[in-house]
């Protein structure tokens, strides 16, 4: 690690405490730049990463929109950073509890965005990330549910650091600064250039799609995790598959089970990489459905479900498409339990077509 | 009359790092503020440039006019990045090399305020420097918080010239306790080239405020554009002065926050805040009262100065 700067927001602070911790015992050799807000958080790594060195920070909900002119700079101008977002909600009322709308609305800013479900994936998805990152030059947030899984505690592996040191070798960017060949970084691309760097910033999420597979099957091979751009749980025969992100997957599996275990053939794909999208990889789990239903614990004002409608376009162009319920559960925190989640799939067998509208899961009247 | 003290008559380098093709306007002061930042400082100089009128005419990919390494920023970034930079050299082991963020008024007395008083709090080491056109010159001649009282721009047209007096940068940034505070201008090339060394010999945060003149912004002919400057301190609407910052030393008591203020340029002949303010077509509209009291602030502060450099007295 070379350089973090970071500023403190709930539910990140223990993320900003720790780290603080870890630089001055040096039990990690890192600079730590304890900035003043979160765009100078994200600015001080343009700096950092394009001097050469592996940068991190780690923020969450109105930390991270202030970040945004940033995150489309710093992807734009290809600086393999690493980010830990913790998904929390964002409004004109205040509400610190989980939700992903933070994340989703920086959907557009060439960073690469993984969803983890638990506190072993969240450790095991950075460490990839690194490697992920440096690949293919392009900025990755890491984000996981705001106190469900921040202010939880978890037994977990923590990998020896000789072997992470080993899985994610010195970093040398393709491009460095340097003085005897002086450069210019982020320059001025007139109307005869942008475009073009638009394009090639578009080709490198296709990299990043081809080579994360790639990752996670060395990363299983060391460490003996297996990870994926998506994980299924029993669709293989399923009628209906729930797809969900983050901590509601937790909840889903035991709804899952109870219901199969009544005869119900229902299934369960958890999102993992959803910037870019695995388009091919979703057609060929949910294409084989009769019945998809997405639960959002997000929100797109005016639109519905982020991921329900991203799934939607995905499989537009597909042969098979089967209808999509979408579901809007847990905003701001509101706990969503396996009950919900087998009320929810309940309603999905018994309702031979979706509404057009979402279905907003326990709203009170 | 005193004349300029305490500035030995140096030769500039003759090394060149700042190269022909340079798109800036006729009598910018800008690249010729940098032309002689970069004598002093040298090729281990990292540049990082936020939105400004100096990050388009430094040249558009794939050129540059600099022959140091250059990072682009976001507007109100400056200072961190520039902060990130240093932290990231200085683990690589540059110890050697100096990291300058070289801002407009926008990106240092608005925009880029927040960055800039967050670095100076953490005495960052890196070198700020605002090369001050006294509005917003890149888009057009628009008013910032630098622009002085009773000059026209796009945003203070005719009927509404600017009635507020211009933001006090340097009070501002010697309030965060900063290693080393200097003003500057291209009309005092020997001085400047001797602040930017000075500055990179000092470690920690370092701001050198230059007033930097823009013939279309100031509406003077390209020309007189030094000869505008010159004025500027002639009058002492804009004094040349440094501020260090003195280590605790148990020989004479003194304390960190003892601050040693030089001024460099006393006046060789004095011109009124009038004259000054008649060279440029900027102040067309300038009401009396605006002149009257911009002498009186001018003066009061030259007195302040002239005492803060006899008393040595703290912030």
């Amino acid at each position: 690690m070379g350089v973090i700067s970071a500023y403190p927001i709930t539910p990140q602070t223990t993320i900003v405490e720790e780290l603080s911790e870890m630089c001055a015992s040096k039990d990690l050799d890192a600079r730590f730049i304890k900035v003043e807000s979160e765009h100078s958080a994200m600015a001080a790594l343009i700096g950092a990463a394009t001097t050469g060195v592996r940068t991190f920070t780690a923020t969450s909900g109105n930390g991270l929109l202030l970040m945004h002119e940033v995150l489309h700079w710093t992807a734009g101008a290809r600086l393999p950073i690493v980010m830990a977002n913790v998904n929390r909600a964002v409004s004109g009322v205040w509400n610190i509890w989980a939700e992903q709308t933070d994340s989703l609305a920086q959907r557009d800013t060439g960073w690469i965005q993984i969803y983890c479900e638990s506190s072993q994936e969240l450790l095991d998805a950075v460490i990839m990330a690194y490697k992920l990152a440096e690949k293919v030059m392009l900025p990755v947030m890491i984000a996981y549910d705001a106190f469900f899984l921040s202010h939880t505690t978890e037994i977990v592996d923590i990998p020896d650091a000789d072997l992470v040191d080993r899985f994610i070798p010195p970093y040398v960017p393709p491009v460095s600064l340097n003085f005897d060949e002086p450069r210019m970084f982020g320059g001025f691309f007139a109307t005869d250039y942008f475009y073009e760097h638009r394009y090639t910033l578009q080709q490198a999420t296709h990299e990043a799609l081809r080579y994360y597979p790639e990752v996670c099957r060395e990363f299983h091979g060391v460490f003996g995790r297996a990870y994926g751009l998506v994980e299924t749980c029993q669709t293989e025969d399923a009628e209906v598959i729930l797809v969900t992100a983050g901590a509601i997957t937790s909840v889903s599996r035991i709804a899952i089970d109870k219901l199969r275990a009544k005869g119900e053939r229902v299934g369960l794909m958890k999102l993992r990489m959803f910037r870019p999208i695995p388009v091919d990889c979703w057609r060929d789990v949910l294409g084989k459905a009769r019945k998809v239903v997405v639960i959002d614990r997000n929100m797109s004002v005016g639109l519905g479900g982020v991921f329900a409608s991203e799934i939607r376009s995905a499989l537009y162009a597909s042969d098979n498409r089967p209808p999509i319920y979408s579901v809007i559960a847990g905003l701001g925190g509101r706990d969503v339990t396996p009950e919900d989640v087998e009320g929810i799939l309940n309603h999905v067998l018994t309702h031979d077509k979706p509404s057009d509208e979402p279905l907003f899961w326990g709203l009170k009247q | 009359m005193q004349k300029m003290i305490d500035i030995p008559r140096q030769v500039l380098v003759e090394e060149e790092l700042m190269q022909p093709g340079m798109t800036s306007c006729q009598g910018c002061a800008a690249p010729i503020s940098m032309k002689i930042a970069l004598k002093a400082l040298g090729e281990r100089t990292v540049v990082v440039l936020p939105a400004c009128c100096f990050a388009v005419f430094v040249g558009g990919y794939p050129y540059s006019s600099l022959k140091v390494p250059i990072i682009h920023c976001p507007f109100e970034t400056a200072a961190v990045v520039a902060s990130g930079a240093a932290a990231a050299l200085d683990v690589r082991g540059e110890k050697d090399v100096v990291v300058m963020a070289w801002a407009g008024d926008g990106g240092t007395f608005d925009i880029g305020m927040q960055a800039l008083s967050g670095a100076a709090e953490r005495n960052e080491n890196i070198l700020f420097v605002c090369y001050d056109n006294e509005a917003y010159m890149n888009t057009g001649i628009q008013r910032s918080s630098a622009t002085p009282m009773g000059a026209w721009t796009t945003t203070t047209p005719a009927g509404s010239i600017k009635e507020e007096s211009k933001k006090d940068i340097e009070q501002i940034m010697l309030a965060h306790h900063i290693s080393y505070m200097a003003t500057a201008s291209a009309a005092y090339p020997d001085d400047m080239f001797r602040k930017f060394k000075k500055a990179r010999q000092i470690t920690g945060m370092k701001f050198i405020h230059l007033l930097s003149a823009c013939p279309p912004g100031w509406r003077i002919d390209p020309a007189n554009s030094i000869q505008v400057m010159r004025m500027a301190t002639q009058s002492n609407v804009f004094p040349i002065y440094e501020v260090s910052k003195l280590r605790f030393s148990k020989d004479n008591q003194r304390f960190e926050e003892d601050w040693e203020y030089t001024i460099n340029v006393f006046p060789e002949r004095k011109v009124s805040v009038k004259a000054y303010l008649k060279s440029q077509g900027r102040f067309g509209l300038i009401t009396d009262e605006m002149i009257d009291y911009t002498q009186k602030k001018v003066d009061r502060k030259w007195n302040e100065l002239v005492q803060k450099q006899n008393n040595r007295i703290s912030l």
